[in-house]
């Protein structure tokens, strides 16, 4: 396909529009498609951000999987946050709850939003949370503490050879970020 | 000849507004030596701070600024200048055109290079100070927790980014349009084959490169989060980016290099190239390759085990081709009338030193291996041994070769010849002990170290300073040449040379092919 009569107005057009293409590749399609295969294969720890509806079936009681959780603060995140228990021993299939602590110290409102990662990454698709304090961001008033609620199922097909899988969770400081939001509108 | 034949302007104006791919050329030469002696000069106040395990002279924070300023400067401002320099110069000269395909354009692409570095360097003195994240500037590093000046950093890669996709779109428009009648593909000289796909790599990859940057731009300024886990984005996507462009980046730097001593070995072993189409091929396969590889730079950040094999695989499949040019120059200068002049030495230096970079690549692309070698200064010895002895050799010898060419006028051959035995010496003086206290555990990009590797920093820093020092002589020598040399007046300076460049008058007259050349038996 000719764009110029000019064959060198020709190459030139063609090449500009290849950098272009190029440059919103890296916005349209790299990003995108990124999280959409972290996602899907549930490389990378993550876990889904949507709720798991659970599914009829039956409990493995034959298998028992240790399930740790670990809190973590990112820098500057003056938060206490801990879970209520640091490992707890489930079967496939079955549904289990806990709770995560987090208290406010400060004077001031603010708006925390915990980011999850499983361990080991192959585990992360077997992990299913019905209910997570992390699908959505979490204001608490200053001076004041609450418990956070995570249920979770951890499927019947999750490879024979993990025996543990380690939750972590980032709690990271959005007060700035959501006031900015709330401006903006 | 035509009538409106003229020579260059006078004054300043001359440089200014030139459009003549030989002045061009000549500035794009010129600024990135300049750039190459700032980056120097970070790299000896990094070996000076290293000479001794302690703290010696410069604060932790500085150094991190000099390390991350030393490979920018290098890469963007003295490595790649340079062969865009070269390709000015040479590709018309080569391929029988007047010029440049798109002049104006040429000299904007020159023309926005030093107020983009000038941007850059001027960050030294900002609040903060430079930035200080490494030059591969990883999220959150450079987003969250950079110097204020990063938001030059960020324009200044706009700039550079600009200046580079218009140069190889030039190139490309050129190498397309403009050969002389008879010039088909698989006629032009190599140094035109391999920036042709180098140009196609960079319209590629530096469009991915400013994308990353205008994110950063965003994630710091306009409240966005690609990089940043707190709004739902992903530091390790940066590095995905950061390296989708970072790989073909390096082949970048040095497929130009494997164009120059494609031309010089033939001509110092009176033989043509061995294999051609080969060479050819190997590089577009390089090219290609270098698109599927990136993630090996990133074994660590905890890819499923089929990624860290696919990648694996992947790099280890570009020794092919790359084999195959080694084996191609070898097997040139098998049985042929060899003579060591200094072009030829620097090849012969750029072969030897640029194949045991290869091989500590290839140690570095076996995954699990990798584990122990990521991010020491094994990596720092591999790369050098690519970046230097690879691309800035072959630059220097490119730089000897046709200088005489370009100025009419031939160099001190005696002095050439110190220049490289100083440069190898002092290379590999620096280099060689890298690749130990790497593998022993020191980590790159730190002021400070160990006491065990007190004994091997010292050595590399002194030869760094045996090696930064030859650089001068090197000055010495092309400004000694061009104002006061030897005048050399035959058209084939070189008697082994082959190649359109070699039969127009020396020194070149301003304009050259303004009738495209015929093309003898020779050269068809």
């Amino acid at each position: 396909m000719r764009l110029s009569a000019n064959p060198t107005t020709d190459t030139v057009l063609k090449l500009a529009t290849v950098s272009v293409a190029m440059f919103a590749f890296v916005f349209v399609v790299m990003v995108p498609l990124y999280n959409v295969l972290c996602d899907a294969l549930g490389i990378n720890g993550k876990t889904s951000a949507q709720a798991y509806t659970a599914v009829d079936a039956a409990v493995d009681t034959e298998r028992s999987i240790t399930v740790q959780f670990i809190a973590t603060n990112n820098d500057g995140m003056p938060w206490e946050f801990r879970p209520q228990v640091t490992a707890m021993a489930v079967h496939p299939g079955a549904a289990n709850d806990t709770v995560f602590f987090a208290a406010n110290p400060t004077a001031q409102h603010m708006v925390a939003q915990a980011i999850p990662s499983v361990s080991p990454s192959r585990a992360a698709e077997y992990f299913h949370k019905t209910e997570c304090f992390c699908f959505n961001q979490q204001p608490l008033e200053g001076e004041s503490d609450t418990l956070m609620p995570l249920q979770f199922i951890v499927d019947q097909d999750l490879p024979k050879d993990i025996k543990t899988i380690t939750l972590s969770y980032t709690l990271f400081d959005v007060t700035a970020r959501v006031s900015e939001q709330i401006a903006a509108r | 000849m035509g009538d409106h034949h003229h020579g260059p302007a006078t004054g300043i104006g001359r440089w200014l507004f030139t459009t003549n791919h030989k002045d061009i050329g000549t500035m794009y030469l010129w600024f990135s030596f300049a750039m190459f002696i700032l980056g120097g000069t970070f790299a000896m106040i990094i070996r000076a701070e290293l000479f001794q395990p302690g703290m010696q002279l410069v604060e932790p924070g500085f150094f991190n600024q000099m390390t991350t300023l030393h490979g920018l400067v290098m890469v963007f401002g003295a490595i790649m200048p340079s062969f865009v320099g070269l390709a000015n110069w040479l590709i018309p000269m080569m391929i029988g055109a007047p010029d440049m395909a798109l002049p104006r354009m040429n000299n904007w692409s020159f023309w926005i290079l030093p107020p983009g570095f000038l941007m850059l360097a001027s960050t030294l003195f900002m609040e903060g100070g430079a930035p200080a994240f490494g030059w591969t500037f990883y999220a959150p590093l450079s987003t969250t927790y950079a110097a204020p000046s990063v938001t030059f950093f960020i324009f200044a890669i706009h700039i550079l980014g600009v200046s580079s996709i218009m140069g190889s779109i030039n190139i490309i428009a050129t190498v397309m349009n403009m050969r002389a009648p008879g010039m088909t593909y698989m006629k032009m000289p190599l140094f035109v084959w391999t920036w042709l796909i180098t140009a196609f790599l960079l319209v590629a990859v530096m469009p991915v490169l400013a994308g990353a940057v205008t994110m950063m731009l965003m994630d710091i300024h306009f409240g966005t989060s690609f990089f940043s886990a707190a709004g739902g984005g992903d530091p390790v996507l940066f590095q995905h980016i950061f390296w989708f462009f970072g790989h073909p980046e390096v082949y970048i730097i040095i497929l130009p290099a494997f164009g120059v001593v494609s031309q010089i070995i033939p001509a110092f072993s009176r033989k043509p190239l061995f294999g051609y189409a080969s060479m050819v091929y190997a590089t577009a396969s390089i090219a290609f390759l270098s698109f599927i590889v990136w993630a090996h730079h990133m074994y660590t950040v905890g890819m499923p085990v089929a990624g860290e094999l696919f990648f694996m695989y992947a790099t280890m499949l570009i020794a092919v081709p790359t084999g195959v040019k080694v084996f191609n120059w070898i097997t040139t200068m098998w049985r042929g009338a060899l003579s060591f002049e200094t072009p030829m030495l620097f090849c012969i230096g750029f072969l030897v030193l640029f194949t045991i970079g290869g091989f500590t690549g290839l140690m570095l692309s076996i995954a699990p291996a990798d584990f122990q070698y990521h991010d020491t200064y094994f990596v720092v010895a591999h790369f050098h041994y690519v970046m230097v002895a690879g691309a800035v050799f072959s630059m220097t010898a490119a730089v000897y070769y046709w200088l005489p060419k370009w100025s009419g006028r031939m160099y001190n051959e005696t002095m050439g010849k110190v220049h490289f035995w100083i440069s190898f010496v002092g290379f590999n003086i620096t280099f060689f002990p890298q690749h130990f206290v790497g593998l022993a555990g020191m980590p790159r990009r730190i002021p400070d170290y160990a006491l065990q590797f007190a004994d091997f920093n010292m050595m590399s820093s002194i030869g760094a300073f045996i090696y930064g020092a030859s650089q001068i002589l090197f000055l010495y020598n092309v400004l000694a040449t061009i104002i006061a040399g030897e005048k050399v007046t035959d058209d084939k300076v070189w008697d082994g040379a082959e190649g359109l460049e070699w039969t127009i008058p020396t020194p070149a007259p301003y304009h050259t092919f303004e009738v495209p050349p015929k093309l003898d038996a020779a050269h068809a």
